[in-house]
């Protein structure tokens, strides 16, 4: 086999275009599961029952069924019920959506894990569960939760590879396109692969940045 | 004049699964009165001070301070949520682990409860912390985090914590068991002033010395129950019940 450098240099520019598209999906997919998953998460510490079986049923449901037919249930089911997205927003929300049940998940671990006297003492100067929440358990998990945040995020940044299914032009979806025009899977799907490694490793410097820059103690 | 009775603790039952913990404890607590609990551990002490300030919630019996019943309003209802949390302030507490909060300073963890519970503006809480923390012999640490403290200084800055709420009672679990044997005297000390000072104060301890020397009144549980109750010199000096009795001539000689 003959690696073709010249399908390469074509290539690189225009899979540049897709990772910015990839970019566009992951950073609001990020942003609105974040918000999603803090929510959920502590609506599922919350001593509202309905509530917590609410966050329950929504986490079992993501976590029991595959991302991509949650995909297809957003792009071509929602439709069916008179909830019409485009492309690039049913990807967001189905992203969004799925992220933020594992990242629910990992917000009531770590608030969970919080040792039980940091609540004791709390309650004991006469705070009610929210503030107990707000002032003393939240501002200790924050840093413990970003590896597996991350990790969460890392997995929602590769998943958008899975919208070149329903017709996001992101990079995947540009890459399946040089394919069928020069077919030459090897060369790009290499190049893609390699586009996902450097993306994720930017992303997990990142990660490793802030959770340094958080206050210990 | 004997002081009016400020705590009130009538027919205390409390269960954990099969195993009946507290059964039918009674005390009262006069005001300005320092009590003592003492007794082997597993006998209930600590769970009955947790079911004052309600950490714990008895499944049976009452509790009254002042002229507040916990866990029910003026009119006998059930209490809430909020209203719990303001009658449990009425007790300060004081746990053997300290359980400072680890991400504050030790002013930000006096002025916490002033802050967020009470309301206070920033200045004023922080200004009665540092004074809290000053009269604790804590004045130069103001501004470290509990893990750079020692544990008697930790100890110390968790009674601030408990004072700086205003309780009417406080409530001490074992406050020196987890410390090395060097760092015990101080926090017994800033207890023993607190008591001259006229703080009512329920104390479970293992500190036999400071039971004899400070407290007004001493009570012995055994097996979930008191077994006896008298003053510090009866119960050291004149033990009539047998559980007592062997449990004194365990301790350390020299007590």
């Amino acid at each position: 086999m003959i690696f073709d450098w010249n399908v390469v240099v074509y290539a690189i520019p225009l899979l540049a275009a897709g990772i910015v598209q990839t970019l566009k999906v992951s950073i609001v997919a990020c942003i609105l599961g974040l918000g999603l998953g803090l929510v959920a998460g502590l609506g599922s510490l919350s001593h509202n029952r309905p509530l917590r079986l609410l966050v329950r049923i929504y986490v079992d449901f993501i976590r029991g069924t595959p991302l991509l037919i949650q995909i297809f249930l957003v792009f071509f089911a929602l439709p069916v019920v008179g909830i019409r997205m485009s492309e690039y927003w049913a990807g967001v929300f189905a992203l969004a959506v799925n992220s933020g049940a594992y990242i629910a998940e990992v917000v009531r671990g770590t608030v969970g894990s919080i040792e039980r006297g940091q609540t004791e003492a709390a309650l004991s100067i006469g705070m009610t569960r929210k503030k107990v929440l707000i002032w003393v358990l939240l501002p200790q998990a924050w840093r413990p939760m970003i590896p597996a945040v991350t990790n969460d995020l890392i997995t929602l940044t590769k998943n958008s590879s899975l919208l070149s299914a329903i017709s996001v032009y992101e990079l995947t979806r540009s890459g399946q396109a040089i394919i069928a025009t020069h077919f030459a899977p090897f060369e790009i799907y290499l190049l893609l692969a390699l586009y996902y490694w450097a993306l994720i490793s930017v992303l997990s410097w990142a990660s490793r940045r802030i959770e340094k820059a958080l206050p210990s103690w | 004049m004997v002081a009016p009775i400020l705590v009130e603790a009538r027919g205390i039952v409390k269960r954990f699964g099969e195993r009946t913990v507290l059964d039918q404890v009674d005390l009262e607590v006069r005001e300005g009165e320092t009590v003592v609990i003492i007794g082997a551990s597993g006998s209930g002490k600590t769970t009955f001070l947790r079911c004052l300030n309600r950490l714990e919630t008895p499944d049976a019996g009452s509790v009254r301070i002042a002229d507040v019943t916990i866990g029910r309003r003026a009119n006998g209802r059930a209490a809430d949520e909020y209203e719990l949390a303001s009658q449990r302030r009425l007790f300060g507490f004081v746990f053997q682990r300290f359980n400072l909060f680890p991400h504050l300073t030790a002013r930000d963890n006096v002025a916490l409860g002033p802050r967020r519970v009470l309301g206070v503006p920033r200045a004023q809480a922080e200004a009665r912390a540092v004074q809290e923390l000053t009269r604790l012999g804590l004045g130069d640490h103001v501004d470290k985090r509990p893990s750079q403290l020692s544990g008697g200084q930790q100890q110390r800055v968790a009674i601030a914590r408990a004072l700086a709420m205003d309780p009417r009672v406080m409530l001490f679990d074992e406050p020196t068991s987890a410390l090395d044997p060097e760092l015990v005297q101080e926090v017994l000390d800033a207890m023993r002033a607190l008591a001259a000072e006229g703080m009512t104060m329920v104390v479970v301890t293992h500190e036999m010395r400071f039971a004899q020397q400070v407290a007004h009144r001493a009570v012995f549980m055994a097996d979930g129950r008191i077994a006896e109750a008298g003053s510090p010199a009866e119960l050291f000096g004149a033990p009539r019940d047998e559980r007592l009795k062997r449990f004194l001539r365990h301790l350390e000689p020299g007590v």
